[in-house]
């Protein structure tokens, strides 16, 4: 279970070397010899009373990625995020964002971010235009109303009152609030949590062509598709610890590309029985669910058939996935993403 | 526009759009106003005249109640957490609410004026330099008190609750319902610990007595400075998040909101002439009417 301080490519020593090795080289004395990321986040820590939220989390976010913090709720996904936005503080470790101090520079810092939150709200009675205006009126800079309203598709909304928008407008008005400013970093927080699929596309193409524009994002979500499909990189979040950081590829890559067979059996069977077939990688019981990963679906198929013959055993359900970062957290953790 | 302005203009357009509003500072208080000047008052203008204190001190206190409620539903759902993300600060937030109810409060206020001068034929509005200047203090601090109990409460329940426990004693004991010098004795010298009894003595001595702002002093620079005090308070303990809990030092902050009119409460009892001046208003009413209260040469 080292696998993931390989794929971490921002460790902190790995860091340090690269500064010294660096300082030493005579040509770049003088320049700055740190690539300075956008976001930077050093073993944070969080507690709640006695619980520690956060223990550790560690990664930086370049400019111009989508950046995905994946995990189950309750990872502390949420918590990081608000850290980063100046509305936590945190009680260890460093964050930067912009190169702003989010607890010490938070006047500074919020006049660079744009952010879309989780539970939260607008007035009743506001319309969609008047809310735009509004929050445009807290910047110096930024986008015109009038054109957020056309490229998120809520010009004929325009003078609805916030509480007769849909699900799917409301999120898409909170996605236009968050870019009033024409943010540096922007923070998405489960921004389709809550909206059935297809309004969940409508977002994820907002998303994607942000991430065409080069925007700096960095989102939090419990959907493998969506950080999939989102994300440059991905950084997995468990117990408030990340498990694992890297693109969606890499990740996979990881996980050996073993495609996933989940099996649903008339008798219980031990796990090391079913490691020890033919083709089979790795075998894992998860509430009366066996999950098999395999490198040679067919062959890991038959021998599981044969084996249950001569054990007097059924199958009563059989599906094959393919290899998704779903892997890479049930290889982590011995569970599953969703709860 | 900076984000107070704008803040003040959203608040103002968007209690103009609240049914609850409408009822509550415009309809209900001109009911109010009605049932003063036309039952209490018997349509007699110098009684009406009396009255008009009490029901205009009612409209400035009800800023207290439509703060609190509307600042804790703020919180609840998550509105004002939207706004901890902007550049806004909590100062603006305060004070962009206390504007706008202050802006808010005028028109009726008017309305009850000029009913008052056209239709009860009230000859004099007294002082209305005074009057203007009692009804930004009394309405910038009853609403500072209404954000302390919105940020001393957690969930609109606590706040439903805590809300009458704190309306109730500042009408019936301080002269808005019954005129402080009929209520019995001891409860003449309890009203003099609260700030309603200031505005409500302060607000009739300019209507019914047209006394100038020198002779308000003591009332006005109270409740300015309870107002200060209030408004800083509730900035301390001003909360963006809905589950952020009040914090524990939150109630003796609050508690230091009832100091000033506890320490004049103090001084008026045994030193001050506030409450013998109510007494004189109040028995003057019993005075034939050739002695109108406007026509007397001010003491």
């Amino acid at each position: 279970m080292n696998a993931p301080d390989q794929l971490s490519r921002y460790e902190p020593d790995a860091l340090l070397r690269y500064a010294i090795r660096s300082f030493t080289i005579p040509r770049e004395w003088g320049r700055p010899t740190m690539p300075t990321s956008i976001l930077q986040v050093e073993n944070l820590v969080k507690r709640y009373g006695d619980v520690e939220a956060m223990r550790g989390v560690s990664f930086n976010v370049e400019e111009g990625e989508v950046f995905g913090l994946l995990g189950p709720n309750g990872a502390g996904k949420t918590t990081t995020v608000e850290i980063l936005e100046g509305l936590r503080n945190l009680d260890g470790g460093r964050v930067s964002v912009c190169g702003l101090d989010p607890q010490r520079e938070s006047a500074a810092l919020k006049l660079e971010i744009g952010a879309a939150l989780q539970s939260t709200s607008l007035p009743d009675k506001i319309r969609v235009m008047e809310a735009l205006r509004l929050f445009a009126s807290f910047y110096k800079r930024g986008r015109k109303p009038e054109e957020l309203l056309q490229r998120f598709g809520l010009e004929d909304k325009r003078n609805t009152f916030y509480n007769q928008l849909s699900g799917g407008q409301k999120q898409r008005l909170a996605l236009a609030m968050a870019l009033v400013n024409d943010p540096k970093v922007i923070f998405l927080d489960e921004p389709t949590a809550g909206l059935d699929p297809q309004v969940r596309r409508e977002i994820y193409d907002i998303i994607e062509e942000l991430r065409r524009e080069k925007k700096t994002i960095l989102m939090t979500t419990h959907y493998i598709e969506e950080a999939e499909r989102l994300c440059d990189r991905v950084a997995i979040v468990d117990h408030g610890k990340v498990i694992a950081l890297g693109t969606p590829r890499e990740l996979k890559a990881h996980s050996g590309g073993a495609t996933r067979i989940e099996v649903r059996l008339s008798k219980a069977e031990s796990n090391g029985a079913l490691k020890n077939l033919e083709g089979v990688a790795d075998a894992r019981e998860m509430d009366g669910t066996y999950v098999l990963h395999s490198m040679r679906p067919p062959q890991a198929i038959v021998s599981l058939v044969k084996h249950l013959e001569a054990e007097g055993n059924e199958l009563v359900s059989l599906e094959i996935a393919t290899p998704s970062l779903e892997d890479v957290f049930i290889e982590m953790t011995g569970r599953r993403l969703r709860d | 526009m900076s984000n107070f302005a704008s803040l003040t203009r959203t608040r103002i357009l968007l209690a103009m759009r609240n049914k609850m509003f409408f009822f509550f500072s415009v309809v209900f208080p001109l009911v109010m106003f009605f049932l003063y000047a036309g039952i209490f008052a018997r349509g007699n203008p110098r009684r009406v005249s009396y009255f008009l204190g009490p029901v205009i001190a009612f409209n400035v206190m009800g800023s207290f109640w439509g703060l609190s409620a509307a600042l804790v539903m703020f919180r609840e759902q998550g509105i004002l957490r939207r706004f901890h993300v902007t550049p806004v600060t909590a100062t603006d937030m305060l004070a962009s609410s206390l504007l706008a109810n202050f802006v808010l409060t005028l028109p009726t206020i008017s309305v009850e004026l000029f009913l008052t001068r056209f239709i009860f034929h009230v000859p004099s509005l007294g002082n209305l330099f005074s009057l203007a200047v009692l009804v930004t203090v009394g309405t910038v601090s009853f609403g500072s008190l209404g954000l302390v109990v919105a940020s001393v409460t957690n969930t609109m329940q606590e706040t439903q609750v805590l809300n009458p426990l704190i309306w109730l004693p500042l009408i019936f004991l301080s002269g808005a319902t019954f005129p402080l010098a009929y209520l019995p004795d001891s409860i003449q010298h309890f009203g003099l610990f609260l700030p309603a009894t200031y505005l409500v003595t302060a607000l009739q001595s300019a209507l019914y007595q047209s006394f100038p702002v020198w002779k308000l002093l003591i009332q006005i620079l109270a409740l300015a400075l309870w107002a200060v005090l209030t408004f800083f308070v509730a900035a301390q303990l001003f909360r963006w998040e809905p589950e952020s809990k009040i914090p524990r030092n939150a109630k003796l902050w609050a508690l230091a909101t009832a100091l000033p009119f506890f320490l004049l409460g103090a001084w008026e009892n045994s030193n001050g002439d506030i409450l013998k001046q109510a007494q004189a208003a109040f028995h003057s009413l019993e005075q034939p009417a050739s002695s109108e209260p406007h026509s007397r040469p001010s003491q």
